[in-house]
C-alpha cells in the first residue's frame, strides 16, 4: 500500500511537470508579441515595458519557465494580464464552483445508472432491457447544448423556478444525461459478465435466495469496471464541462480556461490546466485504491 | 472398496425416473438427457462416464433440479429420498439446495466468489440452512476446514480462493459442500484440474468423507482410472442415453457395450511399449440436433448391423443385474464378437543414423526480479526460480517426455527451448551449434526447426483466417525456399492428408471445428516448416479420452513419417510413456530422474517419481495398489526448501542429510540418473517392498 501510494504520487508530480512543460511550450508557440497582444497596437512604449517587466517577460523562456514553476510551488500563480488581480484567488473561486457542479451531477448520475443498469441486466433481453437501453443509448447520442438548451425553455425563466434550479440544478441535470448512458451500459455488462460465472452456481445451489445471490455476490464483482468509468468522468465534470457551463452561463474552470484561450491570458491557462490534470490524476489514484480494496485480488505494491 | 447395497427394499437417496431434459435451441426444444433411470443408494458413489456432449454434466445438475435459463425437465421424476423434486421452483428448491444435495464443480477457483474470504463462504451456507450465528459459523468452517485435512485451516479460512492452491480450493468446495451433511453429492469433474498427486490425496478423501457422512454421491468424470478407483457402479452415458450400467468390477472386467469396449481400449497404457497405436473409436458424438431415433451410437460402432440402424434398441437387464443398450450384448457377453483392437503397429523408418539433435546446457530461468523502487522500500522480493540449471540432451527421431506437477517449471523449460521465454543463461545446441537464447536473434532456418504445439488449441488458432490460410501463412514465413503459389497449396492438402483432414477443411474457420480436429490443424501447423523438433505441451489434457487416442496415434505416425522429434510435456505419465522413449522428470526447477522409459517406470526410481507413479489411478478397480500419498503442495519456488527440494515432501527421506545437502546424480544404469542422497541399491531394495507408513494419507 506504501508502495502504492509513493509510486503514483511519484507519478502524479511527474504528470504535471509534464503537463506544465508542455502547456507552457504550446503558449511560446503563439505567434507575436504577447505584450502588443494584450494591451493593442496602439499602446505606448512605456505601457508596454511596464507590462513586460510586471509579468516577467524580459527574461529569457528557460527562465520564464523556472520562475512559473517555483511560484506555482509555492502558491505563487502570477497575476492576470487582463486585469493584473490574483490567478489563484480566481482559479480557485471558479474550483469551488466546478466542484459543487461536479458533486451534485455524481450524486445523481450514479445512483440512478447502477439501478437502471442493474435493472436492464437482470431482465436481459425482455422489454424492460429494451427500454432501458434504447433510453440510455438516445441520451449518450443527444449533444449537452441541445439537452441544456431544451431544459432552459422548458423550464422558462419566469414560471416560478427558483434561481438554484436554473442556474444549478440543470446544468447538472444536463451533465447527469450525459453520464447516465455510459454508466449504465457499463453497469449492464458487468453484471451480464458476472451472472455467467460459476460462482453465482455456487451460490444459488447453497439455497440463498436471488436477491442475496444479486446483492451479495454478483454486485460486488460487477460494479468494479463502473467505478473506473466513474473516476475517469470525475476528471471530465471539473475541466470539461465547457459546453454546459456555456450553454448556463456557469462560471467554472471549464468556461474560464476557455476565456483565457481566447484572450491569451497565460497566467490562467496555466493554473486551470494544471488543477484540471491534477483532478483527473487523483481521481483516477483514488479509483485504482478503490477498485483494488473490493478487489483482493489486486494487491497494491 | 465398499460393495453397494443391493438390497431392493432399501430406499434410494436419489433416483431419476424415466427422466427427460430438453434445450431450447433456436425456437424449438431438443432433448439433452432421454429416458434415463439412475438410482443411487446410501453410502454408495455411482460413476457417470462419458464424453464431452454425451449430456452428463446435465444429466447430474438436473438431478439435483438445477437447469440452465434454457432448459427445463420435458418429463419424469427425480426422486430425493422417494420426493420427487422434478415439479418444485427455484425457489422451494432453496430449501434443499445446500442442504440435502450440494456441488462439488470442476473449477473450484471460479466456483468461489472472489471477493469473499473462504470463511464466509463457507458460514453462508450453515447460517442458511443450520440457522447458525456469524461467529459459531465461523468457527464451524474452520472445524470443517480441518476435516478436510488442511493442515492450518485457521489461517486458510481468512485466505480468499485466489491465494489458495487448486488443490486446497478443492478441499474448500469439499469442505462447504458437507457443512450441512447433505444426502446426495454430486461431482462434477472435481479433479480433473488438479495434478495426479493431488487428485490421489483429494479422491481419497472423497470416499472418506462420502461413507462417513452416509451420503449418496454422483461422480461425473471422463477419467476411467478416477471412477475405476473411486465408484461402486457406473453408468455410461452417450447422446444423452444411458449405454450401459453396471458395478465397477463387472463394467471393467467385462464391458457389455461397443462404446464403453472402445473408450476402454483408447486408454494408453504404459507397458504397451511405444510401437503399438491405440486404438481409437471413430467419428465424433453427435450433437443436439443429430440424436437418431435408432441407436444413438450406430454410426460410430465397428459392429452395427442392419437392426441398429432402424430401430432403437431397448435397456435391457441381464440376467445379473446389469443393463445394458445393445442389440448384441449378448454376442459380446459369450466373446462371440470380436471388438479387440486390430494389433497395429507403427513402423518407424529411419534411414540416417541419428546423431544428436539438441543440447541444454544449464538452462536457467527466473521470474519477478526485484525493481529499484523494491529494493529502496527494502523488500525486495526473492526471484521465482522457475528453471534452475537444467541440462539434457535429445536425439534426431526420438521423444523427450517432461512430467511433474504444476510449478515444476516443465512449460518453462520448454518454452525457452523454442524462445517463447528468454532463458536468463545456460547455453542451447541445435545439431552441435549454438543458437541464441533470445528469440529475435534465431535466424529463419531456427525458428522453422523448432515448433510448438500448444494446449488448448481454441486459443492457438486466429479465429479470423480460415484453416488455409493458418498453414499458407506459416510455410510461407519459414520456409527459405520461393515457392509458388500452387506449391503452397499443395502443401497445405499435403499437411491436412497428414493429420488426416479432407482437403476441403482449408476453407473452414476454427470455429467450424472440434477441439480434436483443431487440435489436429495445430500439429499440421507445427509440421508445416518441416521442423526438426516439435515442443508439445500438454497437447491432449483438453481433449477428451476417446480423441486423445487419435491424436496420440496421430503424434506417433508423424514422427515415423516426418522424421521429427518431440519434447512432450504432460501430467499424464499414461500418455508419456505411450510416445516417450525418454523421460525426465521435474521437481521445482530442477530434473530429478532423467532415463528411458521403462527405466524410468521400473526400480530403481526417484521417490518423487515413485509417488507420481503410484498416483495414476488404473483404468482397473481390482488392480488394489498402493497408493504414495504426497503430503502438502509444491514448496513456493521464491523460497526454495534447502539441501533435496523434495524433502519436505519426501516418504523416503533418510535424514539430516536431505535437509541440509543438496543431492548427487547418481547413475542407475545406462543413461539413467537419479538425483537422491539414498544409494541406487538401496532405493532398489527400498522400492520392492510397499512404502512405509510415512506417506500414508495422515
Amino acid at each position: 500500500m506504501i508502495r502504492f501510494f509513493i509510486r503514483r504520487i511519484i507519478l502524479l508530480f511527474v504528470t504535471l511537470f509534464v503537463t506544465s512543460a508542455i502547456v507552457f511550450g504550446l503558449t511560446q508557440l503563439l505567434p507575436g508579441d504577447i505584450a502588443l497582444l494584450i494591451k493593442g497596437r496602439d499602446a505606448s512604449q512605456v505601457v508596454i515595458d511596464d507590462f513586460r517587466e510586471t509579468h516577467g517577460l524580459n527574461a529569457p523562456v528557460l527562465v520564464q519557465y523556472t520562475n512559473w514553476l517555483g511560484g506555482f510551488a509555492t502558491g505563487d500563480w502570477g497575476k492576470s494580464y487582463l486585469d493584473s488581480s490574483d490567478v489563484r484567488t480566481t482559479v480557485l473561486r471558479r474550483l469551488g464552483n466546478s466542484l459543487q457542479l461536479a458533486g451534485l451531477t455524481l450524486l445523481l448520475a450514479v445512483p440512478i445508472s447502477i439501478v437502471l443498469g442493474v435493472v436492464a441486466a437482470v431482465a436481459q433481453d425482455t422489454w424492460v432491457d429494451g427500454v432501458i437501453s434504447i433510453f440510455s443509448l438516445a441520451v449518450v447520442g443527444l449533444p449537452e447544448f441541445v439537452t441544456g438548451l431544451l431544459f432552459l425553455s422548458i423550464f422558462a425563466p419566469g414560471a416560478g423556478w427558483p434561481d438554484w434550479f436554473r442556474d444549478f440544478f440543470l446544468p447538472a441535470l444536463t451533465a447527469t444525461l450525459v453520464l447516465l448512458g455510459y454508466i449504465a451500459r457499463m453497469t449492464r455488462a458487468g453484471v451480464i459478465e458476472e451472472l455467467r460465472k460459476p460462482y453465482v452456481r455456487t451460490a444459488r445451489l447453497k439455497g440463498l435466495s436471488t436477491r442475496e445471490v444479486l446483492f451479495k455476490h454478483v454486485l460486488r464483482n460487477a460494479l468494479l469496471p463502473t467505478i473506473t468509468v466513474i473516476a475517469i468522468s470525475v476528471g471530465w465534470l471539473i475541466g470539461g464541462l465547457v459546453v454546459i457551463e456555456n450553454v448556463f452561463n456557469y462560471f467554472g474552470v471549464g468556461l474560464l480556461l476557455v476565456e483565457a484561450v481566447e484572450r491569451k491570458n497565460m497566467p490562467i491557462i496555466m493554473a486551470a490546466t494544471m488543477i484540471i490534470v491534477f483532478f483527473f490524476a487523483v481521481s483516477n489514484m483514488l479509483a485504482d485504491l478503490l477498485y483494488a480494496m473490493l478487489n483482493p485480488r489486486i494487491r497494491l505494491g | 472398496m465398499t460393495t453397494a447395497p443391493k438390497d431392493n427394499t432399501q430406499q434410494a437417496v436419489i433416483q431419476a425416473k424415466d427422466l427427460r431434459v430438453e434445450y431450447r435451441i433456436n425456437r424449438e426444444w431438443l432433448t439433452a438427457v432421454n429416458g434415463v433411470n439412475l438410482a443411487i443408494y446410501p453410502l454408495e458413489i455411482h460413476g457417470l462416464v462419458g464424453e464431452s456432449g454425451s449430456g452428463k454434466s446435465t444429466l447430474a445438475l438436473s438431478m439435483m433440479n438445477y437447469m440452465a435459463d434454457n432448459a427445463r425437465i420435458g418429463s419424469g421424476q427425480v426422486l430425493l429420498d422417494g420426493q420427487d423434486i422434478a415439479p418444485l421452483s427455484s425457489q422451494q428448491m432453496r430449501a434443499i439446495w445446500g442442504k440435502k444435495m450440494s456441488l462439488v464443480p470442476q473449477d473450484a477457483l471460479a466456483s468461489l466468489n472472489p471477493s469473499y474470504t473462504i470463511r464466509e463462504q463457507i458460514a453462508e451456507v450453515t447460517q442458511q440452512h443450520m440457522g447458525m450465528a456469524k461467529d459459531e459459523a465461523y468457527a464451524y468452517a474452520v472445524e470443517m476446514l480441518a476435516r478436510v485435512k488442511i493442515a492450518d485451516p485457521e489461517a486458510v479460512a481468512r485466505s480468499y480462493p485466489h491465494e489458495l492452491s487448486g488443490g486446497m480450493q478443492q478441499r474448500v468446495m469439499i469442505a462447504m459442500a458437507l457443512s450441512t451433511e447433505p444426502r446426495f453429492l454430486v461431482l462434477d469433474e472435481p479433479t480433473t484440474a488438479l495434478d495426479v498427486t493431488t487428485q490421489a490425496v483429494i479422491l481419497d478423501l472423497f470416499r472418506e468423507l462420502i461413507l462417513n457422512n452416509q451420503a449418496a454421491a454422483l461422480y461425473v468424470s471422463h477419467d476411467l482410472g478416477t471412477v475405476a478407483q473411486l465408484c461402486d457402479r457406473v453408468t455410461v452415458l452417450y447422446g444423452g442415453e444411458i449405454m450401459e450400467s453396471a458395478s465397477v468390477t463387472e463394467l471393467y472386467a467385462q464391458p457389455l457395450h461397443p462404446y464403453t469396449v472402445g473408450l476402454l481400449n483408447s486408454l494408453p497404457r504404459h507397458h504397451d511399449g511405444t510401437n503399438t497405436r491405440l486404438s481409437t473409436i471413430k467419428g465424433v458424438a453427435p450433437s443436439l440436433q443429430q440424436r437418431s431415433k435408432v441407436c444413438v451410437f450406430a454410426d460410430r460402432c465397428p459392429v452395427a448391423i442392419d437392426i441398429c440402424r432402424a430401430e432403437k434398441p431397448p435397456l435391457e437387464t441381464t440376467p445379473d443385474g446389469r443393463t445394458v443398450r445393445c442389440f448384441r450384448w449378448q454376442e459380446i457377453a459369450n466373446n462371440e464378437l470380436d471388438l479387440s483392437p486390430p494389433e497395429e503397429r507403427v513402423t518407424e523408418t529411419s534411414d540416417e543414423a541419428d546423431r544428436e539433435l539438441l543440447q541444454a546446457n544449464s538452462l536457467s530461468k527466473a521470474f519477478g526480479n526485484s525493481d529499484l523502487l523494491d529494493r529502496l522500500l527494502g523488500r525486495a522480493k526473492e526471484p521465482l526460480q522457475a528453471v534452475d540449471d537444467v541440462s539434457f540432451s535429445m536425439k534426431t527421431h526420438s521423444t523427450l517426455g517432461l512430467v511433474g506437477e504444476s510449478g515444476s517449471g516443465k512449460t518453462t523449460l520448454a518454452r525457452s527451448i523454442v524462445a517463447l521465454i528468454k532463458a536468463d543463461s545456460g547455453q542451447i545446441e541445435l545439431y552441435d551449434e549454438p543458437i541464441a537464447l533470445d528469440l529475435e536473434k534465431r535466424p529463419q532456418d531456427v525458428l522453422s526447426e523448432l515448433q510448438m504445439v500448444f494446449q488448448n488449441p481454441n486459443d492457438a488458432l486466429n479465429p479470423y483466417h480460415s484453416i488455409g490460410q493458418t498453414l499458407k501463412r506459416t510455410i510461407n514465413k519459414l520456409t527459405s525456399k520461393n515457392m509458388t503459389d500452387e506449391q503452397v497449396a499443395a502443401r497445405v492438402e499435403d499437411l491436412l492428408q497428414a493429420v488426416r483432414l479432407p482437403a476441403d477443411y482449408a476453407g473452414r474457420y476454427p470455429s467450424e471445428l472440434s477441439g480434436g480436429e483443431k487440435q489436429r490443424v495445430a500439429i499440421a501447423r507445427a509440421f508445416a516448416a518441416n521442423p526438426s523438433l516439435v515442443v508439445a505441451d500438454e497437447p491432449t489434457s483438453s481433449l477428451d479420452v476417446s480423441v486423445q487416442a487419435v491424436i496420440l496415434n496421430l503424434l506417433k505416425d508423424l514422427r515415423a513419417r516426418e522424421g521429427a522429434s518431440y519434447l512432450l510435456i504432460s501430467h499424464d505419465l499414461d500418455v508419456i510413456a505411450y510416445l516417450a522413449d525418454e523421460i525426465a522428470v521435474m521437481y521445482l526447477g530442477e530434473i530429478v530422474e532423467i532415463g528411458p522409459t521403462e527405466a524410468v517406470y521400473n526400480l530403481p526410481s526417484h521417490p518423487y517419481t515413485e509417488a507420481l507413479i503410484s498416483a495414476i489411478p488404473e483404468p482397473d478397480p481390482t488392480s488394489g495398489k498402493q497408493r504414495i500419498l504426497l503430503e502438502g503442495d509444491v514448496p513456493s519456488a521464491r523460497d526454495l526448501p534447502q539441501g533435496c527440494r523434495f524433502h519436505t515432501r519426501c516418504p523416503r527421506k533418510i535424514g539430516a542429510i536431505c535437509e541440509n545437502e543438496a543431492p548427487p546424480l547418481r547413475d542407475a544404469s545406462d543413461g539413467h540418473v537419479i538425483r537422491c542422497h539414498i544409494p541406487i541399491d538401496e532405493l532398489v531394495a527400498l522400492q520392492s517392498q510397499p512404502p512405509v507408513a510415512a506417506g500414508e494419507g495422515k
